[in-house]
């Protein structure tokens, strides 16, 4: 086995972004990730473009965008596997690298959702459901959680103020992360008042539609040995389907069979537990799915997720710190970009690099990225 | 013709599964079944997960029992003049479930978890034919 490292990462700012195209907020994150990691551009051996595409009018993105950022005549093209698209791209340079086809990999994620309305998005991802069966009843992203939100109520006794601390918790966070979309601290009420988007889902259960990139720079373990002051390696991972429509699925609705299967392949790769885990970024597209997340992932029992984060015990401090760099919730979560975000994150933890939300002595960290209505996960452990 | 009639709005026309929307026409909710391993399908499908079946049509008494739903106030571009709707999930009493809109003469406090409902199909204006979900006694 060849192992992989991340020997540089780099993110734009998530926000609505205006003020840039997909080609420029690219460029922003590759930036970073090329100076962080210390190479050039020329020792890149190929590249990744991961996205959701239909969001863009540029068919086949890679194309324009290994071009902006001077990744030709290198091989590139898109990966799409909707809001785990980056998380995939991982799963792809790890093997080009581990086979030994490829030394060095970059990983680009990206999206630009705002220059549509968010009615016009709703319209584009309530396509991802079953397009026959769901969808022309009007479906939405938002519907589908909130579906899963309703059942995990009624079965374990959730409540809404319990999903409400999720988002309290993140957009916090945010705070300390100028990266970060939200930079203001919310209350539990300011959740509870904000307006019903999908019942029992109010705007603040929501995560906002956002523009971004994130870059990773991948590399074997024998450049990582010459260049890498602190190379963190990609320790375990796991990639997992579910069926897409609802009718296809176990009829609980309170877990993404698709995350257990993912979290399983991974543990066993990297040779720990959920217990060994020091931290977790995890998929919190909704609040409702941040307390799903801890169960499938081992991080609680079923049903205990509501009362794992009412006691804080996923804050900086707790039992297992999640999202501490504000979440999909708060940071934002422009679909494409947010695995690799992720792992951004992980990795300036385990460097020691992260400042004001620092988890002392963090060795493991564990990426969680869902698509679609849970539908793919890919699931990431990085080791020191 | 074909299956383009079918839902509030249509992705799809073109399916071997045609005969669904003239049997909504004809007010019954069709399944499918394989002839060899007896599994039924809704929503239907013309081939059966052992590979080896051959399917028939069998129609489905429309009892169901509500899974989970969810009131939608925040709809998609073109559902804008819908909103609010709800959209449940239910489990027919043969087995199969089916996602599907809530009959907006239930009211939004009647409805809960583990109720008996009746999945009814319906021709709207317009000539377009959908299902939904209605409280048992309501034909
Ligand atoms: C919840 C939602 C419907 C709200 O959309 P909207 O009502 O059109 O909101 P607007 O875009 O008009 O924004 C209005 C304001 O609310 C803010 N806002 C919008 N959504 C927000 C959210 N989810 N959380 C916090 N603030 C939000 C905007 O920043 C904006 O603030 P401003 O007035 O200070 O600029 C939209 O954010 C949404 O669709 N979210 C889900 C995205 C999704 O499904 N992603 C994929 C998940 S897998
Ligand atoms: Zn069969």
């Amino acid at each position: 086995m060849r192992n992989v490292a991340v020997i540089g990462v780099g993110q734009s700012k998530f926000a609505r972004r205006p003020d840039a195209s997909i080609r420029e907020i690219a460029f922003e994150a590759f930036k970073e990730a090329v100076e962080d990691a210390q190479i050039t551009r020329e020792e890149i051996q190929a590249s990744l473009v991961c996205s959701a595409t239909h969001y863009d009018k540029q068919r086949t993105p890679a194309g324009i965008i290994a071009e902006y950022l001077g990744l030709n005549p290198q091989p590139t093209f898109n990966v799409e596997a909707v809001c785990a698209s980056s998380g995939v791209g991982v799963r792809i340079g790890w093997s080009f690298i581990n086979s030994g086809l490829h030394d060095i990999v970059a990983v680009v994620g990206f999206q630009k959702m705002t220059e549509l309305s968010s009615a016009e998005v709703q319209e584009v991802m309530g396509r991802s459901g079953d397009v026959m069966w769901e969808s022309p009843f009007g479906t939405t992203m938002p519907a589908y959680f909130a579906l899963y939100a309703q059942s995990h109520m009624q079965k374990h006794g959730t409540t809404q103020e319990q999903m409400a601390k999720v988002a309290v918790k993140n957009h916090f966070y945010a705070t300390k992360n100028p990266k970060a979309m939200f930079q203001e601290e919310i209350t539990i009420e300011d959740v509870l008042k904000s307006r019903i988007i999908a019942s029992p889902l109010k705007r603040y259960d929501c995560c906002a539609n956002s523009d971004g990139a994130a870059c990773l720079i991948l590399a074997s373990e024998d450049v990582a040995a010459k260049i890498a002051d602190k190379p963190v390696w990609v320790a375990g991972l796991g990639l997992a389907s579910s069926p897409m429509t609802l009718t296809g699925r176990d009829t609980s609705y309170d877990s993404f069979d698709c995350t257990v299967e993912a979290a399983k392949q991974a543990y066993r790769m990297a040779g720990v537990g959920p217990d060994d885990v020091d931290l977790a970024e995890v998929h919190d597209c909704f609040t409702i799915t941040e307390i799903l997340n801890y169960e499938d992932l081992g991080f609680c029992e079923r049903g205990q997720g509501g009362k794992l984060v009412e006691e804080e015990q996923t804050y900086l401090g707790g039992k297992i710190p999640v999202n501490i760099d504000g979440g999909l919730l708060a940071k934002g979560h422009p679909v494409g970009a947010t695995g690799a975000s992720q792992i951004r994150t992980l990795v300036k933890q385990l460097r020691g690099e992260a400042g004001a939300t620092q988890v002392e002595e963090a060795k493991v960290g564990l990426a969680h990225n869902l698509g679609g209505i849970g539908m793919y996960c890919a699931v990431t452990i990085l080791k020191t | 013709m074909g299956f383009a009639r079918f839902g509030k709005i249509s992705y799809v026309s073109e399916t071997k599964l045609q005969d669904f929307e003239k049997s909504l026409e004809a007010g019954k909710i069709m399944g499918t079944k394989c002839k060899k391993c007896g599994r039924l399908y809704f929503p239907p499908r013309v081939d059966c997960g052992c590979m080896k079946g051959e399917i028939e049509w069998v129609e489905l008494g429309g009892d169901c029992r509500l899974k989970t739903f969810t009131t939608l106030h925040f709809a998609p571009a073109s559902f804008r003049y819908e909103a609010p709707y709800t959209l449940g999930v239910a489990q027919f009493e043969e087995g199969p479930t089916v996602l599907a809109p809530l009959s907006k003469e239930i009211r939004e406090d009647e409805i809960k978890i583990g109720m008996s409902l009746r999945l009814v199909p319906v021709e709207l204006m317009g000539g377009r034919m959908i299902y939904e979900l209605r409280l048992p006694e309501s034909r």
